[in-house]
């Protein structure tokens, strides 16, 4: 068995989603190899030759690859990964938009987010918004799978000396083209690596009552989500939204304040370890999958929770 | 310019599926069927480019069981000109819808293909990606917003650190998130014009697709059950019971 796991990355930092992967590779058993696709990477392959059982790294580093354009990645994915038994990413929304396209090219029906290896050609993944597990055999000859980064722990980042090799392959298809982004800048933890998530839903009223919940979660030092219910509403950016289409998260605590657990919702929280909801509506759904309950007006609890922490 | 735009059968987005006692399959027997909530999204957008002169045409196409022509009559209803049905009783992984899809295309050479970002039944997210593949087309997905102008498409994609604005050659395949827009009602009269809206039903043998799995369900199980929790009187003792309890904060 030969495992590729593709990086993700900015270009100057390999991001911890990349070691959910690498968890999930050791799981399927056998040499370990990390792709790092994009422009003026370089530090970024010393820092994937670091992570502990990794055998060899791959840069392509090409002005093409700069911006992950599905074009331009997806046929060097191809073109290098059809010489391992298995490709695998982080399903972060780089890898969901460009993996597939990857395994379209190599003929190969990919296998999304999934949360568990059986062995090397069976795994587990959730479907329906995560109410049923499913458990399913690939017989393609390569395997292309997104990996559910809550579903794996993350492999050490030190303790390994794996040597680096240049690709040269470049592909520049010319059809689309990187216009610009707007970045949410945020000093607080990274939603998906974040250990505590506070979120507010609806009940939060509107974005400038986020303002109690940013404070909770600075002295908690979490990260802030949101039900989709929020974002539509324009309370904060897309980028906050937690369940089925938008972040996994699994954190030691989930905070729902305002949320009424709507079951797309649910499908991106449930397996944080222990969830706390707190809600006037004693009959909202999240309260089921709660620890600890509390049924009171935010606008009350929430100053009240800031002062006692 | 011609749009052509995909649909999916799926399980209503308010029904939590369950498990057949046997375990071979999720129990959809007697559950109510809708049009994929993303793809109901990509139909909007391509109305609306019809609305504002930018599409001459609108072509919706599914790909699955006879019943599959009630959503194509909804995206008819909804201000689809025609639609295609590529009728198979097999259940289609992604790969093989993409090809099936790619068939259609080439037979409609369509400038613009608008799809879902994902269907709520598999959450595979795969096959407009694998489409853009296989025509070697320009792609956009998660997209929260699309302008076509001088034969290109600008799309502004949720990405997971925020918003990225790509600029599209056509052809080129788009698919949408949540916030690209927000669906019509079908009106009763547009229901009633929409029987009368040409659909054709051809299948994956017709378009020369082979439809064989790669991928076998093997089983399906719920997931692991939550214990039940307890509700707390107060903030006090729900700080009590985080610190001392749970040991989750300090």
């Amino acid at each position: 068995m030969s495992i590729l796991v593709i990086a993700e990355h900015d270009n100057s930092s390999l991001k911890p989603a990349t070691l959910n992967s690498v968890t999930a590779a050791q799981a399927i058993g056998g040499d370990i190899d990390i792709l790092v696709v994009g422009s003026d990477c370089q530090g970024v392959a010393e820092q994937a030759a670091q992570v502990a059982g990794i055998s060899k790294v791959l840069v392509a580093d090409n002005a093409a690859y700069g911006h992950q354009l599905a074009e331009n990645v997806a046929p060097l994915i191809a073109e290098v990964g059809a010489g391992y038994s298995h490709v695998l990413a982080t399903a972060t929304t780089t890898a969901k938009n460009i993996l597939p396209r990857a395994a379209a090219l190599m003929d190969v029906q990919a296998i999304s987010e999934i949360s568990a290896v059986v062995s090397a050609d069976t795994f587990k993944r959730p479907i329906y918004a995560g109410n049923v597990i499913a458990t399913v055999q690939s017989s393609d000859a390569i395997k292309v799978l997104t990996v559910r980064g809550t579903a794996f722990d993350a492999a050490p980042a030190e303790g390994g000396s794996a040597t680096i090799e240049a690709v040269a392959s470049a592909h520049d298809a010319g059809k689309s083209e990187f216009k610009g982004e707007e970045v949410a800048k945020s000093d607080r933890p990274e939603l998906t690596a974040a250990k505590i998530v506070v979120s507010g839903g609806r009940g939060m009223g509107n974005g400038d009552n986020f303002s109690m919940i940013y404070s909770i979660a600075d002295k908690l030092g979490a990260g802030v989500g949101a039900s989709r219910a929020a974002v539509d509403a324009g309370f904060v950016p897309n980028d906050m939204q937690v369940g089925q289409t938008g972040k996994i998260v699994a954190p030691d605590l989930y905070v729902a304040v305002g949320i009424s657990g709507a079951i797309q919702h649910l499908a991106g929280m449930k397996d944080s370890k222990v969830i706390v909801a707190i809600n006037k509506d004693e009959e909202a759904p999240i309260f089921s999958v709660a620890d600890y309950g509390l049924v009171a007006d935010l606008f009350t609890a929430l100053p009240e929770l800031d002062a006692a922490l | 310019m011609k749009v052509l735009v995909a649909v999916k059968r799926v399980v209503d987005y308010n029904v939590k599926v369950r498990p057949k006692s046997d375990g071979s399959d999720v129990d959809l027997a007697n559950v109510k069927m809708s049009i994929n909530p993303f793809c109901e999204i990509a139909v909007e957008e391509a109305v609306r480019l019809a609305e504002k002169g930018i599409a001459t045409e609108v072509i919706a196409v599914s790909v699955g069981a006879k019943q599959c022509q009630e959503q194509l009559r909804t995206a008819l209803a909804l201000g689809a000109d025609r639609a295609i049905l590529v009728e198979t009783d097999e259940s289609l992984e992604p790969l093989a819808i993409a090809k099936c899809l790619k068939a259609v295309c080439d037979a409609e050479s369509p400038d613009l293909i608008l799809m879902g970002k994902q269907a709520i039944d598999g959450d595979n997210n795969q096959t407009g990606q694998m489409l853009a593949a296989l025509l070697d087309c320009s792609q956009a997905t998660f997209a929260s917003e699309l302008s076509l102008d001088d034969g290109k498409a600008t799309v502004v994609r949720e990405v997971d650190g925020g918003l990225q604005t790509l600029e599209l050659s056509l052809p080129a395949i788009v698919t949408s998130d949540l916030r690209l827009n927000e669906p019509r009602y079908a009106s009763l009269p547009n229901i009633m014009k929409a029987k009368r809206k040409p659909l054709d039903v051809k299948t994956p043998d017709d378009l020369g697709v082979s439809a064989a799995p790669r991928v076998t369900l093997l089983g399906v199980e719920l997931p692991a059950e939550r214990q039940a929790g307890i509700k707390v009187e107060d903030v006090a003792m729900l700080v009590d019971k985080l610190k001392n309890e749970a040991k989750v904060i300090s």
